[in-house]
């Protein structure tokens, strides 16, 4: 072959408007395959609803809020699966997790605390944040040595933790439901009072929007500086209205959603007035969405801008070659299975705030609809392969489908169970599809 | 053979065993700086193992190590590095799901003064290393599993001689190489050890052995066979060596 000219990956420049569409803004086609699924899902519900039951209630503003109200703890806890699943290993306990620490915050809050600083004192619902997570840490960095240093497989270890770990939560209170938690507390697991309110939604999504712009402005900036091919003008311009256009969406969404009569009610009482005729007021973003995107951003830098997040990758590649490279994996473990117990504290938190209770069964069942958000959203079981945003989107669409199912009503559990089933296997199935196809 | 000062690398009495069986049995090995030292033998004479013990993927149950005569304690690959000790292993080490300059930093990452990982300046870098290295090569953004063998073995070559090593272990480079790129191998080789680098070279090729090594030891069910001048002998004493365990009358 005579020596052409070198374009840097230039393959395949032939394949049409799609691909080179693709190309040019990086955009991950799996990405696009995933939000596609979770529409086709929502529009299907909604449809659904409006050719058999009259009324299609999944595209409003109050299911669409709740939904998301409801994905924030499945979906903070599929952030961490993600590292979990990448180093090839698996984590059974975080549901139990939820429930041991959500049990023990409850007492904390409700019966020890208390007595110790008064009721109602203001720091009783941040000590016991802190200590949910310090709790959630601890038995994850426990279970984490255990499967790093002595060499018991990660399956077991957290299948032990399973059951260990709810057998404490109901030891703890001797099955009792503890309720109701400290007012400040509950706030984190949303409601009206647990939201930011419209114009609190409006800044943040301005901030947002701002962060938006900046990544598109600085990728460029250091493309630029290091003499990188540089994105066409317009996918940069797509880039940047397509982010900016979903938070601008997103927000217009949460703030479409008013409180409820009685709640109005009730809070122009405490203001000594009468509802107004016109009273509206936006939930706005609650705060435990607000917190599963503080994690996600978080942990999506951790994953693609720290050595950490390299050697998460390295050891789910090749764990020889990652010890080879002077990483410590042992120590990795410790820390990623630290993360992802730390993490389930937060879920413990945000789930027994939302139910206003540390009930037993707190997060029963939660570690298969992680691990389910976690495979849904392209993390490979195979290890070395998977993103933050995936995750929180397969926990969006898991969610979609357990709540969906009750609106149209099959709420019972049973089909509710089938569909999610199918849907795990249907995504695998569709992922390994792909990638034999971009091989 | 002639007094030459301070050996840059020297392994002494090396044993190591694994279940109870000796794999490496009291074997004493040297290498001089601007030297090439084969390292020959059967698939499972103890070549790799022992060199393990010098990048410090295993531990020897006993003898020592020195570099510059001094001893040291290599207890893990990091502290291998930090004796300026690369290896290029005969799997090549590679996380097949991460690109070439993220395989060729690992371990060691660009970060800026916030900590994070310099993506853009590792890639530059990579760059500019392989226009050296492998003018063809080309794909930056892949992950290295979608590379060919060439080009695998390139990366790992790569992050070899790039953080300046001063000893470099090479286990069967050229094994998964066509014809083209094992010649520019044998002029890395060569250009490496212009430069004063010393290098153990684990190699098959019993030609290959005569053309780029200046001594070379064999080694036989754990144990060291002996260690020829290359010039001295013919291939033919040095495949004795290797097949019956027998010492030529002229070893050095």
């Amino acid at each position: 072959m005579t020596d052409t000219t070198h374009q840097p990956q230039a393959q395949g420049k032939e394949d049409g408007l799609i691909g080179r569409f693709l190309r040019a803004t990086e955009l991950d086609p799996r990405l696009i395959g995933m939000v596609g699924a979770l529409f086709l899902i929502w529009i299907g519900f909604h449809a659904y609803g409006a050719l058999f039951l009259g009324e299609g209630s999944f595209l409003t503003p109050r299911n669409l809020w709740n939904l998301s109200v409801q994905t924030a703890s499945i979906g903070i806890m599929a952030t961490g699966m993600v590292l979990v699943i990448i180093t090839r290993n698996i984590d059974l306990s975080v549901g139990s997790i939820v429930g041991v620490t959500g049990m023990y915050m409850g007492l904390l809050q409700v019966e020890w605390l208390p007595q110790m600083l008064g009721l109602g004192h203001p720091a009783i619902w941040i000590i016991t944040v802190v200590f949910g997570l310090l709790l959630g840490a601890l038995i994850g960095a426990i279970q984490g040595g255990m499967i790093a240093y002595l060499s018991i497989p990660s399956f077991i270890v957290t299948l032990g933790g399973l059951l260990i770990w709810r057998g404490v939560a109901f030891l703890a209170a001797g099955g009792r439901t503890i309720s109701p938690v400290d007012p400040t507390f509950a706030l984190l697991g949303g409601g009206p009072y647990g939201a930011i309110g419209a114009m609190g939604s409006w800044i943040v999504c301005a901030i947002a929007c701002v962060g938006v712009i900046w990544l598109v402005l600085n990728g460029r900036k250091n493309r630029r500086l290091h003499g990188f091919a540089l994105r066409p003008v317009w996918a940069e311009w797509f880039m940047g209205l397509l982010g900016c256009g979903f938070i601008l969406g997103a927000t217009l969404v949460v703030n479409a959603y008013p409180w409820p009569k009685g709640i109005l009610q009730q809070y122009y009482q405490a203001l000594g007035q009468d509802v107004p005729e016109d009273a509206f007021i936006a939930h706005g973003y609650a705060y435990p969405v607000l917190i599963l995107a503080v994690v996600g951003i978080l942990m999506t830098i951790l994953m693609t801008r720290t050595r950490f997040g390299r050697y998460v990758f390295a050891i789910g590649g090749n764990p020889e070659a990652a010890a080879l490279s002077g990483i410590n994996t042992r120590a990795m473990t410790v820390k990623i299975f630290t993360l992802m117990g730390a993490l389930a504290g937060l879920a413990g938190v945000i789930a027994s705030a939302r139910l206003n209770s540390a009930t037993n069964a707190l997060g029963d069942l939660d570690e298969l609809y992680v691990i389910a958000a976690a495979v849904v959203g392209g993390t490979s079981l195979a290890g070395g392969v998977g993103t933050i945003y995936g995750a929180i989107i397969g926990a969006l669409v898991l969610v979609s489908l357990q709540t969906g199912m009750v609106l149209i009503g099959f709420g019972d559990g049973s089909y509710r169970k089938i569909v999610i089933g199918a849907a795990l296997v249907l995504a695998v199935w569709l992922d390994i599809v792909y990638r034999k196809r971009i091989k | 053979m002639t007094n030459r000062g301070t050996p840059l690398v020297e392994m002494r009495d090396i044993s190591i065993s694994f279940g109870g069986i000796k794999a490496v049995d009291h074997v004493t090995v040297d290498l001089y700086p601007g030297e090439v030292v084969g390292l020959l033998g059967h698939n499972g004479a103890g070549k790799s193992t022992l060199i393990k013990c010098l990048s410090g993927a295993y531990q020897p149950d006993s003898g020592e190590i020195r570099i510059n005569g001094e001893k040291v304690e290599i207890n893990n690959p990091r502290d291998a590095r930090a004796q300026n000790i690369e290896t290029i292993y005969q799997t090549l080490a590679l996380a097949d799901n991460l690109d070439a300059a993220s395989n060729l930093f690992l371990g060691r990452e660009i970060v800026n003064s916030l900590g994070f990982v310099d993506e853009t300046k590792m890639e530059a870098e990579t760059r500019k290393i392989m226009a050296r290295l492998n003018p063809n090569f080309r794909k930056f953004n892949v992950p290295v599993s979608a590379l060919s063998g060439g080009q695998r073995q390139s990366v790992a070559i790569a992050r070899a001689v790039y953080f300046n090593a001063k000893i470099l272990i090479m286990d069967e480079p050229t094994a998964a190489l066509g014809p083209h790129e094992t010649q520019m191998v044998s002029e890395l080789i060569q250009e490496l050890k212009a430069q004063g680098l010393g290098i153990f070279l684990i190699e098959h090729d019993i030609h290959n052995v005569m053309k780029l090594c200046d001594r070379a030891s064999v080694m036989k069910n754990g144990q060291l066979v002996g260690t020829v001048n290359v010039d001295e002998v013919t291939d033919e004493d040095i495949l004795g060596m290797i097949i019956l365990g027998k010492k030529p009358a002229k070893a050095a």
